[in-house]
């Protein structure tokens, strides 16, 4: 048969072809995240310099999470770099999967890392994973639409305030306010959990019992689930961080309560039709309330244990995450479009200072206390996280049933205790 | 009649693809199964003792068990429904004489070589999104309001998408079937006066059998295992968390290795039920 | 059939068959439009349909941004390559259950589709810690021996029911001519059975072609098929319909084309041999 002929001759190649790896080659596992793809683009320059080839494995966020997961937790080895996020840093370091930072050279200043940054990367000390860009949430508003409801945003929002500018927003043509509605503990979990905090909620006792049943959850979730419901776009269920970017971006959002890094592609005039009316307030709180919704989050770069490539990887992350590399993509594509929020020199620098959302990023990010997220004390680290092996399991699982709240499935009630059984479950099967 | 040397080589034929099949199914499921029975964290460091069979009480007794069984049945049997039906009819019109025929079949067969992946993120962003998606526009041009098929007919959008994967397949198989029908017995029993649909009832549909018993086999098999589509659409929310989709949820989101494989021994329980229930029915035509 | 219809009901047929079809195949003709758009056009409203500026800047972009070529190739081999190695081993089987039968052949045929009811995602771990132990990790070898066994079943299947309708009486009077098994097979049975090679060759090409689990689990970059690709476009930050529709169009093409050309070998292959 000829197409058999030629598979064989195929095969036959390939594996020549396949025996044998050349120069030093790293493996990069990473989001497709605009960032990230800016700084592939840009790591030729890398190659050049030091003679390190490298192969990029760019994969949607929920793959990507999956693989370096799987990967590290078996030892499989795959990849001598992972962009993880804050969520996994630190539990991965205290299980010894991922090489410490410390050897990072001196010219590198470590010291210049954002602290609350640094601290989220961290693990008894010692910095695990170095952060590429990060970010804390605010609020994103249209200037011509509040200016022509005759309301002005204050620079430190009530949750009131911003009801009664959805309230004031919301027409025909655009939707008051835009959130995240889409299940998983990233997406609709992280922000719902922010909102938690604001209202006084917290997740755990400090005996690691679940709270959704207390009745600050309750006016939490009420209150995101009217102001969703009221004011929000049709299948606001759907909706994550990208859904609702194109919604604000085709000028369809009056307000949208998302991560800072979403400043610069709301402003960017080639993808935006209201780049040039775009205010920025704090993440909200409750009137009397001292805790804001601010959440924190780094993407950041990580070497597994194990790899036989540790120096050439550290060589990496300190082109990928340095000084000079801000300098660099400022250069080529201009200051609003260095990745955000993973350096003080950066805020320190007078040209990035003229960047409309720059004060009001680092404002947001100097805010959130991943040490300190709730009124009451709990046992956990992390803000819209909370930082146990289980949570994305449980933050998933909660998610879908706050998911099925919005799309008018269920009600608050009926969300909280069903997501309170479940996470009990959970936590019960895990040997809490 | 075979002879004694002829049957050996016969089981030497034989032997490789018993072996490898064996391997594979042996290997993975004696692994899962002692999984099932352990405590197997691998966030917390793996191995953490031996449980018995609390991971399938565990597993059976979660809310989202019945729901997923429930859903996994809804979804399988609803495209096995509309693949059929909708098949039958498209074949029998695909068989009339008609202009372009070869182009129209072609038409009519190519949404199966799509990569499901890709089946999943066209519909989901193309089609049901309902601020930026075709369907969104339809209903908005004629005046309504678009309908947010994801989460308010989830289960449908999912068994409408997977369909339109399917259906190809299963028109495809009972057209030639079909194509098959000797046509002097229809003329038969058009001089007889029997009208289209009598026709249909009692020489279309007794030739078509074994052709549909064959589309439901085949499509079953891989319906119980849809994964990627639901992954791109809805994650499993609104209710179209499949079984396949909930053990992929112990054993990746929860990272609860026992959990999951106590949940993988369910669905090999239930598939071979469900296997052995179908085989009764094929298993008549293997002995023609 | 060669019944005699008028022309009208054939015209009524070909608009209502033409519709259909044309119905059918829209999100794919979708697709390959959006993929010449920008985005914005992508997401214009209302919908742009045929005018509008044609731009291959997707293409561009998705081309610099991942190796289409080696994603391709490693679709190939992987499609390629386990279609014939499992063939090599599912033709043998099938022959000899079809014409040394004895009284388990109908239980290890049952037995060997009823492997293909495991769900994967249930021995993803065993499944990921052999590979890891046997070093197969992103390898293309390892992935091909996996989709073969995936598949093997459907092969030995498919193959059964042709090679049984093959006549007894041929191989019988071969055999009085002298001819030994190896003869048998490769000039006797051989010819008659290429039709039915041929459809389950194509087939297996497909499904291997087009399964996205363990060829997304098992990889990271050197082994990446084509639905590794698709991952990397699928949700990035912004606007992405038009891109995704180009990488979607690259993935789905060289398999679109195949199985346009080989549709009528293709229904005999799907119907199993069960319909003449």
């Amino acid at each position: 048969m000829e197409i058999g002929k030629s598979f064989a001759t195929a095969t036959a190649l390939a594996l020549v072809t396949a025996s044998g790896a050349f120069a030093e080659s790293l493996t990069i596992a990473t989001v497709n995240n605009g960032d990230m793809i800016r700084m592939q683009g840009l790591s030729s320059e890398f190659t050049e310099a030091t003679g390190i080839e490298l192969e990029w494995v760019i994969l949607e966020e929920n793959i990507l999470r999956q693989r370096v997961t799987q990967d590290i937790a078996t030892s499989g080895g795959q990849f001598d770099i992972m962009t993880i996020g804050m969520y996994e840093a630190p539990i991965w370091a205290e299980r010894g999967w991922l090489v410490s930072l410390d050897g990072l050279p001196e010219d590198y200043d470590v010291d210049d890392i954002l602290p609350a940054m640094r601290a989220g990367l961290s693990f008894e000390d010692s910095l695990y994973a170095a952060p590429f860009y990060g970010e804390s949430s605010m609020v994103m508003y249209r200037t011509d639409l509040m200016e022509a409801a005759g309301l002005e945003m204050p620079e430190e929002p009530t949750w009131d305030d911003i009801a009664a500018a959805a309230a004031a927003m919301d027409s025909d043509e655009v939707n008051g306010i835009c959130m995240r509605g889409r299940a998983g503990w990233g997406e609709n979990m992280a922000f719902i959990t922010t909102v938690a905090n604001s209202f006084g909620a917290r997740w755990f006792d400090e005996d690691w019992n679940a709270q959704l049943d207390s009745p600050e959850w309750l006016e939490a979730v009420t209150f995101y689930n009217d102001l969703i419901q009221n004011y929000g776009p049709p299948g606001a269920a759907n909706n994550g961080f990208n859904e609702n970017l194109t919604l604000f971006q085709q000028g369809r959002c009056g307000m949208w309560l998302d991560a800072t890094v979403a400043a610069s592609f709301v402003t960017n005039p080639d993808d935006s039709v209201v780049a040039d009316s775009v205010g920025f307030a704090l993440a909200p709180n409750k009137d009397g309330m001292d805790k804001r919704a601010n959440w924190l989050w780094a993407w950041a770069l990580a070497i597994p244990a194990g790899t036989q490539q540790e120096d050439a990887a550290m060589e990496f992350i300190n082109w990928a995450t340095s000084k000079e590399y801000l300098e660099l993509v400022a250069e080529r594509e201009g200051w609003a479009n260095v990745p955000p929020g993973s350096r003080t020199s950066l805020y320190e620098n007078p040209e990035y200072a003229e960047v409309p959302f720059a004060d009001m990023t680092l404002r947001s990010i100097e805010a959130a206390d991943p040490n300190n997220p709730t009124v009451d004390p709990v046992p956990y680290v992390g803000i819209q996280f909370v930082a146990i092996p289980e949570w994305s399991g449980i933050g998933t699982a909660a998610g879908q049933e706050f998911s099925d709240m919005v799309a008018g499935r269920q009600t608050p009630e009926e969300a909280l205790e069903r997501a309170q059984a479940l996470v009990t479950d959970e936590m019960e099967a895990a040997g809490y | 009649m075979s002879t004694k040397a002829s049957r050996f080589s016969a089981r030497l034929m034989l032997a490789p693809a018993v072996i490898l099949l064996l391997a594979w199914m042996l290997v993975p499921l004696t692994m899962t199964l002692i999984f099932s029975f352990q405590r197997f964290l691998p966030m917390r460091g793996g191995f953490q003792g031996w449980v018995g069979f609390e991971n399938y009480i565990r597993f059976v007794n979660s809310s989202a068990f019945w729901p997923a069984v429930q859903t996994t049945i809804i979804i399988v049997g609803g495209v096995l429904l509309i693949t059929v039906i909708l098949g039958i009819l498209l074949a029998i019109l695909l068989d009339q004489p008609i202009w372009g025929q070869g182009i129209v079949r072609i038409m009519v067969i190519a949404p199966f070589f799509v990569m499901p992946t890709v089946t999943g993120l066209v519909w989901k962003n193309m089609f049901m999104d309902p601020n930026n998606g075709l369907l969104g526009y339809l209903w908005r041009f004629f005046g309504g309001d678009p309908v947010v098929w994801l989460s308010d007919v989830p289960v449908l959008s999912i068994i409408l998408i997977v369909s339109w994967q399917w259906l190809p397949f299963a028109t495809l198989i009972l057209l030639t079937a079909i194509q098959s029908l000797d046509s002097d017995q229809l003329e038969a029993a058009e001089m007889d006066g029997a009208g289209p649909l009598s026709r249909f009832w009692h020489i279309i549909l007794p030739h078509l059998s074994r052709a549909i018993t064959i589309v439901i086999l085949i499509q079953t098999i891989f319906l119980l295992a849809i994964f990627a589509k639901i992954f791109v659409t809805t994650q499993g929310s609104f209710g179209t968390r499949t079984l396949t989709y909930l053990i992929y949820q112990r054993v990746l989101e929860s990272q609860n290795v026992g959990l999951g494989s106590a949940g993988g021994i369910y669905a090999v329980i239930l598939a071979n039920i469900f296997a052995l229930f179908l085989m009764r029915i094929v298993g008549k035509n293997l002995d023609r | 059939m060669a019944r005699a219809v008028t022309r009208q009901r054939k015209a009524i047929n070909t608009v209502v068959a033409w519709t259909i079809g044309l119905l059918i195949f829209f999100p794919i003709l979708w697709t390959f439009l959006t993929s010449f758009k920008t985005e914005a056009q992508a997401i214009a409203d209302p919908p742009v349909w045929f005018f509008f500026d044609w731009t291959l800047e997707n293409y561009r972009v998705v081309q610099e941004r991942s190796n289409y070529t080696r994603f391709l190739w490693n679709s190939i081999y992987i499609a390629g390559g386990s279609t014939l190695l499992g063939m090599i081993i599912a033709i043998p089987a099938a022959w000899s259950m079809a014409f040394v039968p004895s009284n388990q052949t109908k239980n290890i045929l049952l037995w060997m589709l009823s492997t293909k009811m495991l769900p994967a995602v249930g021995v993803l771990y065993p499944i990921y810690l052999i590979f890891i132990q046997l070093g197969l990790l992103d390898s293309r070898f390892g992935l091909t021996i996996v989709i073969m066994l995936i598949n093997l079943p459907i092969m030995v299947w498919m193959l059964y029911t042709y090679f049984k309708e093959i006549p007894g009486e041929i191989l019988e009077a071969a055999r009085m001519d002298g001819a030994g098994l190896r003869e048998e097979i490769l000039f006797v049975l051989t010819p008659m059975a290429i039709p039915g090679i041929a459809s389950t060759v194509l087939l297996n090409i497909i499904l291997a072609w087009n399964e996205a689990f363990w060829t997304l689990n098992l990889t990271a970059s050197r082994a990446a098929p084509l639905t590794a690709f698709i991952a990397s476009y699928s949700s990035p930050e912004g606007l992405f319909y038009a891109k995704l529709s180009a990488a979607s169009t690259m993935a789905i093409a060289p398999i679109l084309i195949l199985g346009w050309f080989s549709q009528k070998q293709l229904v005999r292959g799907l119907t199993f041999g069960a319909v003449k």
